[in-house]
């Protein structure tokens, strides 16, 4: 393995910074939900674009790994497209873009539709850890709200959405209680993708670069979204299937395709799509290049 | 269009081409040099390498240049590099009493031992453009009064105005009496977390942004937090930096960097128990960065509200709030991420409020005269 980078360590960080990093990693795995204060580094792409998750994967890899990177789903838009040349110019490991070849998967406001398996990580991109702080701005107060498991705070919110809504009106970033201890931001992804997190054989890792904190999800932990037992919690549900590929039970983009209201309705996660696409093109259906051209 | 939204790998080599494209400009005009910028644009230098705490004239004129001028780029750039480099220690405390001031002044006293030195200021210069092609021309060599200029034992005593004050009790001393120096955090290698001790706190205030300290120290001027605030003493000038290696047992002069210093000087306190004593905010910037280090001093004697038992009630009184905001390698991360796409959730929160929408209009089908509330309100009632 070589870096193609002069000047830098494979990897970009020094040794010294994934040592300290992976201290916080362990130091997050047990203790399941809990945000461990890190000494965030800068790294070559802007805070808030990725720098928490890049820091963590940066950390952990290894000549063996296999790396994908996906944003809201998809592996190839933009900043997926930069971290995963940015990783493969400085470490030289292998990337790909299926969910099942890869041992790191980092992302962006999506978990994967093909379930995740023993062995695999994946590695959450955070904006903001602390699931308090839209209700609590200030750092010192939601630490000991944490400490003391004291979480009327959120319940009165998601009871105050009932009350003006009808519903509890969070839609992504849904707060989840991980091993009936700690509140937990599960990072922006769609609640549709809350439930994969419970009890997934993966490891979860999450790092907020801006906001120095790094959590985890040990592989076979709960992770219950919260709800009302007569309000339980509801993740999103689409009445058509992907016009693409024609699956069903996952997360869609709306696909503006005219000025006149019209839209489609296509799979968010374009690694499931493809290869549900190609199952289909033996059947005579509808090719990804004849609808995205 | 789904192709379009999905940038891809070509997508972004074009857009760094181009990028190169406008930042080389005309072709026909010669490359800016690098020694160019760091000689002409000392003070733009001088904040990057402030705000991207790292002082290194060449490679911040390097990260100016390729930052096409964008001055928090280039601190981005320089930061990222930064902190890739080892760690070894830490210098001995500078001494900016000893420093050969290029410039000194002090709004407090009129005369005070060493003399005001009002050096390269663009204080009391006419805001006016020169004229076209002068610029190019050679500057008038100043003329020395010898007393005044160089180092070497001719170069009179310049004690610091808070020294002076300080040795008649009547401001408040570096430390407390008998304690040493503390050791120094690093919150470049150690988590920020709050409260925060000052000496971490002035560091977070040295990278912070220069616009940002600037208005929070212009609203505790305004009533915001007010802290009576009077610059004591402004030098700038080159001070060696001295680092002890334990295997040696001495200090080794490292090289020399500029400084801007700023001791503000700022409204006493004192009770039945203790006398009146002025108190102090303390600014350090590299290079040429005046501005930033008067904003500093006041926001850092602002931020000292509570070891004053001072009422905390304006934002430049609060540090959780001054110092998560005040980096603007971070600010401008997460502002500027907002560019990057969020249909995903966009998706869920359109999700819901057609739902939202639909409930609705079944409620108004089955009683139009309980629904009073417009159903635009719907919309745009979610905070």
């Amino acid at each position: 393995m070589s870096t193609a980078l002069d000047g830098y360590n494979i990897g970009y960080l020094d040794e010294q910074t994934k040592r300290m990093i992976r201290r916080a990693l362990l130091k997050a795995v047990a203790i399941p939900g809990f945000q461990v204060p890190f000494a965030s580094r800068e790294v070559p792409m802007p805070r808030g674009w990725g720098t928490g998750g890049v820091q963590v994967t940066a950390s952990i890899i290894g000549q063996e790994d296999v790396l994908k990177v996906i944003d809201q789903g998809a592996d190839d838009t933009t900043n997926a497209v930069s971290i995963r040349s940015f990783f493969a110019a400085v470490t030289g490991v292998r990337t790909t873009t299926r969910t099942d070849e890869a041992t790191i998967i980092q992302t962006r406001h999506r978990i994967p539709e093909t379930p995740l398996a023993a062995g695999q990580t994946i590695v959450y991109q955070v904006p903001g850890p602390e699931p308090l702080r839209f209700l609590e701005p200030r750092e010192t107060e939601t630490r000991r709200l944490h400490a003391l498991a004291d979480y009327g705070l959120m319940y009165v919110k998601l009871y105050e959405d009932i009350a003006k809504y009808g519903h509890i009106a969070t839609t992504y970033d849904y707060p989840v209680m991980v091993a009936g201890r700690y509140l937990m931001s599960p990072s922006p992804i769609p609640s549709f993708d809350n439930p994969k997190m419970h009890r997934s054989p993966a490891l979860q890792l999450f790092g907020a670069g801006r906001e120095k904190r790094i959590y985890a999800v040990p592989p076979f932990t709960d992770v219950e979204s919260l709800g009302f037992e007569d309000h339980p919690f509801e993740p999103q549900r689409f009445d058509q299937p992907c016009a693409v590929c024609g699956s069903t039970g996952v997360y869609l983009d709306e696909v503006i395709t005219d000025d006149k209201g019209g839209s489609m309705f296509v799979c968010s996660d374009t690694d499931h799509c493809e290869r549900a696409a190609a199952a289909l093109t033996h059947s005579g259906a509808v090719s990804v290049e004849e609808v995205t051209a | 269009m789904y192709v379009a939204v999905k940038g891809g790998e070509r997508a972004i080599a074009n857009a760094h081409a181009l990028l190169a494209k406008r930042g080389r400009g005309d072709s026909r005009l010669p490359r800016i040099e690098l020694a160019a910028v760091a000689g002409q644009l000392g003070v733009l230098v001088s904040r990057v390498m402030t705000e991207g705490s790292l002082y290194d004239p060449e490679l911040t004129a390097r990260a100016i240049l390729q930052a096409q001028g964008d001055a928090l780029e280039a601190i981005t750039l320089v930061r990222s590099y930064r902190t890739t480099l080892p760690r070894f220690g830490y210098t001995l405390p500078v001494d900016t009493a000893g420093l050969p001031p290029q410039r000194r002044i002090s709004a407090t006293f009129k005369d005070l031992p060493g003399g005001q030195q009002l050096g390269a200021t663009f204080d009391y210069t006419h805001r006016l453009f020169t004229h076209r092609g002068t610029s190019g021309t050679t500057p008038r060599t100043p003329r020395v009064e010898p007393e005044a200029h160089g180092a070497g034992p001719e170069m009179p005593e310049m004690p610091r105005v808070t020294d002076l004050l300080a040795a008649s009790a009547l401001i408040e001393p570096d430390h407390a009496s008998g304690a040493g120096d503390p050791e120094p955090g690093d919150l470049t290698r150690e988590p920020t977390i709050f409260p925060m001790s000052r000496a971490e706190r002035l560091q977070a205030l040295a990278r912070a942004d220069e616009g940002f300290l600037l208005g929070l120290a212009y609203s505790t001027q305004r009533g915001y937090g007010g802290t009576h605030p009077f610059a004591g003493e402004i030098r700038v000038g080159e001070v060696e930096v001295e680092f002890e290696a334990p295997e040696l047992g001495f200090a080794v002069p490292l090289g020399r960097v500029e400084l801007t210093e700023c001791q503000m000087i700022n409204q006493f306190t004192g009770s039945a128990d203790t006398p009146a004593q002025f108190t102090r905010g303390y600014g350090l910037a590299f290079g040429r960065s005046e501005r930033k280090a008067m904003s500093m001093s006041m926001v850092d004697r602002a931020l000292r509200a509570g070891e004053f038992g001072e009422r905390i009630v304006a934002p430049a009184q609060d540090e959780e709030f001054v110092i998560s905001h005040s980096d603007n390698v971070q600010a401008a991360g997460f502002v500027e991420h907002l560019k990057l796409p969020h249909y995903v959730d966009f998706q869920a929160e359109l999700g819901l409020v057609r739902r939202l929408h639909g409930e609705f209009r079944s409620r108004v089908e089955e009683k139009p005269e309980s629904v009073l509330t417009d159903p635009t309100d719907l919309a745009g009632a979610r905070a």
